[in-house]
């Protein structure tokens, strides 16, 4: 295999990574958001459920997560899975990454000074209003490095889709070095991981500075 | 007519009353300062005021509008939300610590609410807000954010953010207990000067000299009484009560 052909599979494994990491960000992170709004509920049979999902989610390997995902329709229902694998890629990874982010952004919301809450009602502002035009503005400054963080985890997590044998780059480049007795695809993999998560940390900077502009 | 009537207010927090039947009424165009020692209850007192806390017991009624009352067993029942918020835009509150949003400009904190909250034009908030900055001494920082503002000239935002809502009373909580002492006499002149122009207000305020010069009357609060109450003269200058006396000589040392 020359090295043109392994660049040419591996990149559009690569995509497909990009593809798993992009929409599993576009759930995650408002669905977090619901996750941390159910925590946070005043009924306590809500937080207390909410609680206990978020703890099996992260207290459990995402690896065998994503297995329950894919293969429980077919043993609890006996449903054709066919056309599931990546699906179950992408409802693993956004639930399991919105029981984290939900737990950041509940750091952030209980950070908040009473005394914001506390101005916004005596302005008037509706709770709806106090949440969105007050409160969440600040909190997103506040969680982003916790954020990045998680983000960055994303992009390497996306790797544990070859559990289900998809056809991401880290899928690819094991079978090329399998077949081809060789080092460089997984050398080749690391180098466009890295590159990614320089392009996520490089993006979120950017983010951060634009928020800069009050402390 | 009263602005405020606050009749028989009782507040507990758990075992501990804070609030013992305290009956405290303010006419318009007067200035009310309430002085007593930290744990008197006078910032409770000014909460209760304002909704950030509900009383046990007791009535508070904004002109003729109830706010709260007893019902038949003596228990504190609230109007219904809507009409409590109609009844908030009543009056304003300056906070200890400014509580100002650090995300907003100077110009957006002061507008945001008449314009999102009242529904009012935007071009004729925003006028009216330049003036009211404009005699905080703040025109030049309408652009600023509060992080980029001494303490003295956040709190004077915070005034101006009050002021834009059109408020018929406006409460101060301590509003300068958190600046350096250079700062205060910046704010304090505000506050005079809001009195100058028969804007009513109720100060919680330590500092005795201002609230000698600008007050109507001064309530002297301890252990969640009102001890003593009258023409800042008297309570200030010549106590008849024995702990206002030792108070003030505390205070004075």
């Amino acid at each position: 295999m020359t090295i043109q052909t392994m660049l040419l599979t591996m990149g559009s494994g690569m995509l497909k990574t990009c593809g798993i990491f992009i929409l599993s960000l576009i759930f995650s992170l408002p669905l977090g958001m619901v996750v941390c709004f159910l925590r946070k509920s005043k009924n306590k049979f809500v937080s207390n459920v909410t609680r206990f999902f978020i703890s099996v989610l992260r207290g459990t390997p995402l690896m065998l997560q994503l297995m329950v995902w894919y293969f429980g329709p077919f043993y609890l229902f006996q449903w054709s899975i066919r056309t599931w694998r990546f699906p179950a890629l992408i409802v693993g990874f956004s639930i399991n990454y919105a029981a984290y982010f939900a737990e950041i952004y509940r750091g952030g919301i209980e950070s908040m000074a009473i005394g914001q809450y506390e101005a916004a009602e005596v302005l008037g502002y509706t709770k709806t209003q106090t949440f969105f035009k007050i409160i969440l503005p600040q909190v997103i400054k506040r969680v982003l490095p916790a954020v990045t963080n998680e983000v960055i985890t994303l992009v390497k997590d996306t790797s544990l889709a070859f559990t289900l044998a998809y056809q991401e780059v880290f899928s690819i480049s094991k079978q090329i070095a399998s077949k081809e007795n060789s080092l460089i695809p997984f050398v080749v993999a690391g180098v466009f991981y890295y590159v990614a998560n320089y392009v996520v940390a490089f993006v979120m900077e950017r983010i951060e500075k634009r928020l800069n502009y009050y402390k | 007519m009263n602005i405020l009537t606050m009749k028989n207010i009782e507040k507990s927090f758990g075992d501990l009353q804070v609030i013992k039947n305290v009956s405290l009424s303010v006419d318009n165009g007067e200035v009310v300062s309430i002085i007593g020692p930290s744990g008197s209850g006078k910032s409770t007192l000014l909460r209760c005021a304002t909704f950030l806390e509900t009383i046990d017991s007791g009535l508070i009624k904004y002109e003729d509008k109830i706010a709260v009352q007893n019902d038949e067993n003596g228990v504190a029942r609230y109007v219904p939300q809507k009409e409590l918020k109609n009844i908030k835009r009543v009056f304003g509150l300056v906070f200890q610590q400014f509580n100002l949003f650090p995300h907003f400009s100077v110009i957006k904190n002061v507008t945001d609410a008449p314009i999102s909250v009242q529904k009012r034009n935007k071009d004729e908030v925003k006028e009216e807000a330049m003036g009211i900055l404009k005699k905080m001494g703040l025109e030049d920082k309408a652009d600023a954010y509060p992080y980029q503002l001494s303490g003295g000239q956040q709190q004077r935002v915070a005034i101006a953010r009050a002021l834009a809502m059109n408020p018929d009373i406006l409460f101060f909580d301590e509003p300068t207990s958190a600046l350096d002492p250079e700062l205060t006499g910046e704010v304090l002149k505000v506050i005079r000067q809001l009195a100058d122009e028969k804007m009513t207000m109720v100060v919680v305020t330590h500092e005795m000299p201002f609230a000698r010069a600008v007050s109507d009357r001064v309530i002297f609060i301890d252990g969640g009484v009102i001890v003593e109450e009258g023409d800042p003269e008297i309570v200030l200058g010549n106590p008849t009560k024995e702990r206002t006396k030792q108070f003030l000589k505390n205070y004075q040392r």
